[in-house]
């Protein structure tokens, strides 16, 4: 009888497959992402560490000891308090943890993670991370998402463009982007430096491109103008997905057309705008093995990796990164992904 | 989750020297010149900076910071006046402490 594995599947599902099954997810997965990426597939020795990594008798594997990296958060102070539910404030969350958490870094949000938002409650929040700032030591960012949806009617001043575009109004469209971009440069500029001045570590743009090509459009041009206002502060962009939706298409950066970058392009335009640590994103299938989502994550992520001059964080949340989509993911998948990332794709950071 | 990714790959907080790298990172260099930086700053080998028996004792010496609240020991912003000195870098809550209390 052909002896079989226990594994994971992206809906993060328990899964039995032989050695030949894996293999053959494996080289699908990379092929796949060389396809899309048009960029070079896993070697047959990256392959095979891959397989070793996936098929580890151990539940829970690690990175081997030097080859650690530091770990950086979106939704920071969200999650304690208000996804666990646990009765905290946010500088309790923040200083649980760096003290018993031992995280690298953190960062302090508001429950409404979007920079719009924010402007109303600037004043609270800047008072929150200055408080925060006199009592932790680890790197604190502020951080939300530039979500340009929120500049659309009725909430918005903008006319929508997910309703005008199937009704065949694309300039229309178009325009109702363009002039939401510039919207969200001033309040994301302005909530962003009231942040820094309050001593924020750094500024963390989160789920870059949810909206398309516009969002991503705003967020570089963004920091663009927070960079050369604060040169010596950090400022971390983390991707919504695996390629900028062209909900626009004709946006550029640079010069470059924004639609359809995968994350070695995309990483490219993040630190000429001046990034400076990029948050890679590729999308889970949760139909297909971890084996097969992980040799995709791998080919996109080593890439990015090898074309960037500053640091790659992979965004390994739940249904990112090749881990399962599911709220509570296996430690046991992501414990593969992490050490595969690291160790075959030579990230930066998680 | 975020516990499994600490423990399966990152570099340990204030209980080693993660915060210091990320500080580096924060400055664009990738992890293997952070990692160099750091090191060369504190004179302790890279295998040494997620290593939590030297780093903490380091640490200690050094009064930057660690997961155990004690007596007569920094914590919070008195930490980042050193870790300023130290790495060579900017804080922006240490500059902001020093416009506040007029130093």
């Amino acid at each position: 009888m052909t002896k079989k594995y226990l594994t994971r599947y992206g809906d993060n599902y328990v899964g039995e497959l032989t050695e030949a099954e894996i293999r053959q997810d494996i080289e699908d997965g990379t092929l796949d992402a060389a396809d899309r990426g048009q960029i070079p597939a896993m070697s047959q020795d990256e392959m095979d560490y891959l397989y070793e990594i996936i098929t580890s008798p151990q539940k829970i594997v690690s990175v081997e000891p030097g080859k650690e990296v530091v770990v950086s958060f979106d939704a920071g102070t969200l999650k304690l308090p208000t996804r666990n539910g646990i009765p905290m404030d946010r500088l309790q969350a923040v200083i649980t943890q760096e003290r018993a958490l031992a995280s690298d870094s953190t960062e302090l949000c508001h429950v409404d993670y979007s920079y719009k938002p924010i402007k109303p409650i600037i004043s609270e929040e800047r008072q929150a991370m200055e408080q925060i700032q006199l009592m932790t030591t680890i790197p604190v960012l502020y951080g939300a998402m530039p979500n340009l949806g929120l500049y659309t009617k009725p909430d918005g001043p903008c006319d929508n463009w997910a309703e005008l575009l199937p009704a065949g109004k694309i300039t229309e469209a178009m325009e109702a982007q363009e002039e939401a971009v510039e919207h969200a440069i001033k309040d994301i500029v302005f909530v962003a430096s009231s942040m820094i001045e309050s001593g924020a570590d750094g500024i963390n743009l989160d789920t870059v491109g949810a909206s398309g090509d516009a969002d991503v459009k705003a967020s570089l041009e963004a920091v663009r103008i927070l960079s050369k206002k604060y040169p010596t502060t950090g400022f971390e962009v983390g991707m919504a997905g695996e390629f900028n939706l062209g909900m626009h298409g004709e946006l550029t950066f640079d010069g470059e057309v924004l639609a359809g970058m995968y994350p070695h392009k995309q990483v490219l335009m993040a630190q000429q705008a001046g990034v400076g640590i990029f948050g890679m994103a590729v999308n889970t299938n949760s139909s297909q093995s971890l084996a097969w989502n992980l040799a995709r994550v791998v080919t996109f992520a080593k890439e990015t990796a090898k074309v960037a001059t500053i640091p790659v964080h992979a965004n390994v949340g739940m249904g990112v990164g090749g881990i399962p989509l599911s709220i509570i993911p296996a430690a046991d998948a992501v414990s593969r992904v992490d050490k595969a990332l690291v160790e075959i794709a030579g990230l930066d950071g998680l | 989750m975020a516990v499994t990714h600490e423990s399966t790959a990152g570099m340990g907080g204030i209980r080693s020297a993660g915060d210091l790298v990320f500080r580096m990172e924060l400055q664009k260099m990738k992890i293997n010149e952070a990692k160099k930086y750091v090191a060369e700053k504190l004179r302790v080998s890279v295998m040494d900076l997620a290593d939590c028996a030297v780093m903490k004792d380091l640490r200690e010496e050094l009064n930057i910071g660690t997961v155990q609240s004690r007596p007569d020991a920094g914590v919070g912003i008195q930490t980042k006046f050193r870790i300023a000195e130290l790495l060579g870098v900017p804080i922006n809550s240490v500059d902001m402490f020093k416009r506040q209390a007029g130093l």
